[in-house]
């Protein structure tokens, strides 16, 4: 779905666990996120410390958009 | 007698289904679960001297720590070939199947006989570090893919040499093998052309490999003028499901309106994702698809504007094909909306 939408000259970051399958799929500008059932939160948390985590995987996500890329890149936190 | 460690994942072992995929690295003594139609396939040649189980999500988010201990389990057995699967069309265990696979011939310089279906990405990633023979995409097949594994893990245990991929039935490993033909290559090439010109059917013997990427697009100059558009394959949907998005298989996609929503609610959205544990979701979707956050930034002017639908399928056991279709559709409606850039989520 990436590369699909990609193909149509639109920036994307995939946002994902599991990097090596984004890797394996082709996903230029990739973002790691917390786990499987809960990508962008995590409910150890409490609700504020929760969405605090969310809004800089989110912010990563941006930065991602903002990189010119070459080729296949990660963007750890 | 022959031994054989065996590699499987919580479901099959009996242990709990995505409720329990956070399952830790466990050695039980002699087969588990399908191993026993391995072990009467091996008869008396071979014996499964232990199975090796762990979550699909716990293998996944801890990979070297847990690949590590699965491996640790493994040799503390010394056997003399390694079982994985069959995975089917599991990506998380074929993921987790391939990353044993890798392991063990890495370390144990053993061989290890798997079984996946083709799309997995476990597949593309791990095929070169065993032999994994290509089967059905549900467990529907077992009975067959255990039939070929346990054929060709027994050839590998008698030292018998082992065919092509096409006489073996197993995923090609990317090697080339030096044979003697009998012809000699200008008179195949020869009958090769004239049976194509014939329109008749001929096999190459130098396969194309497919590159199948997409080049990066520009970067948003400005994001803080962007409009946003969110998709994800984890299954977000409005509470209820109003299309029916299949849990997995999917063979739709949804495009739903957020025009209201600034947070999700156990009330408002809910995950048709039948691939992972539907709790956290349920509770929180923006826990997948993070309009909470997106709503705030717009608002503070972080970014230029949030896209009022979100676009949402269900990434478990979905062919290539249809999310293909699937995200050539919402490419098209993204352009047409003038979406500027976009934030894919998986599970």
């Amino acid at each position: 779905m990436v590369k699909e939408i990609e193909s149509a000259g639109l920036p994307i970051v995939h946002m994902c666990t599991v990097v090596p399958i984004s890797l394996t799929v082709g996903a230029n500008r990739i973002v790691p996120t917390v786990a499987i059932p809960h990508p962008l939160g995590n409910p150890a948390l409490s609700r504020e410390d929760e969405k605090e985590l969310r809004r800089k995987l989110v912010r990563q996500a941006l930065k991602a958009l903002e990189t010119e890329v070459e080729g296949q890149t990660v963007f750890e936190q | 007698m022959k031994k054989v460690v065996h590699y499987i994942n919580q479901f099959y072992a009996g242990i709990g289904g995505e409720d329990k995929a956070d399952h830790r690295p466990e050695m039980r003594e002699g087969h588990v679960g399908p191993g026993m139609a391995f072990q009467q396939a091996l008869k008396d040649e071979a014996s499964i001297v232990a199975t090796v189980i762990c979550g699909d999500s716990y293998f996944n988010e801890n990979m070297d720590s847990a690949l590590e201990e699965v491996l640790g389990m493994i040799k503390s057995h010394n056997p003399d070939l390694v079982i994985v699967g069959p995975a089917f069309n599991a990506g998380r265990y074929g993921m987790a199947c391939g990353a044993v696979a890798k392991g063990v011939t890495e370390t144990l310089g053993i061989p290890v006989v798997g079984g996946l279906y083709p799309e997995n990405p476990g597949a593309d990633m791990y095929k070169r570090y065993g032999y994994f023979l290509e089967t059905s995409n549900s467990a529907a097949g077992m009975r067959k893919a255990v039939a070929a594994m346990s054929n060709l893990a027994l050839k590998l245990l008698r030292g018998e040499e082992i065919g092509s991929p096409q006489e073996e039935g197993y995923i090609p490993k990317g090697i080339r093998k030096n044979y003697f033909a009998k012809e000699r290559g200008s008179k195949r090439a020869v009958d090769m052309l004239i049976a194509k010109i014939k329109g008749e059917p001929f096999t190459t013997e130098y396969p194309m490999p497919v590159f199948d990427r997409v080049d990066p697009a520009p970067a948003v100059k400005d994001i803080t003028k962007a409009k946003i558009a969110l998709v994800s394959s984890g299954g977000p949907v409005p509470k209820g499901n109003p299309d029916r998005i299949e849990s997995s298989s999917a063979t739709k996609y949804g495009k739903y309106s957020l025009e209201g929503i600034n947070d999700f609610t156990p009330e408002n959205g809910e995950t048709a994702h039948g691939g992972y544990d539907p709790v956290y979701a349920n509770e929180d979707l923006d826990r997948v698809l993070p309009v909470d956050v997106m709503r705030e930034m717009v608002a503070n002017g972080e970014i230029g504007s949030l896209h009022e639908y979100f676009y949402t399928t269900v990434g478990n056991g979905t062919s290539v094909a249809n999310a293909k279709k699937f995200a050539a559709e919402i490419a098209k409606d993204l352009v047409a909306a003038g979406v500027d850039a976009v934030i894919l989520t998986s599970t």
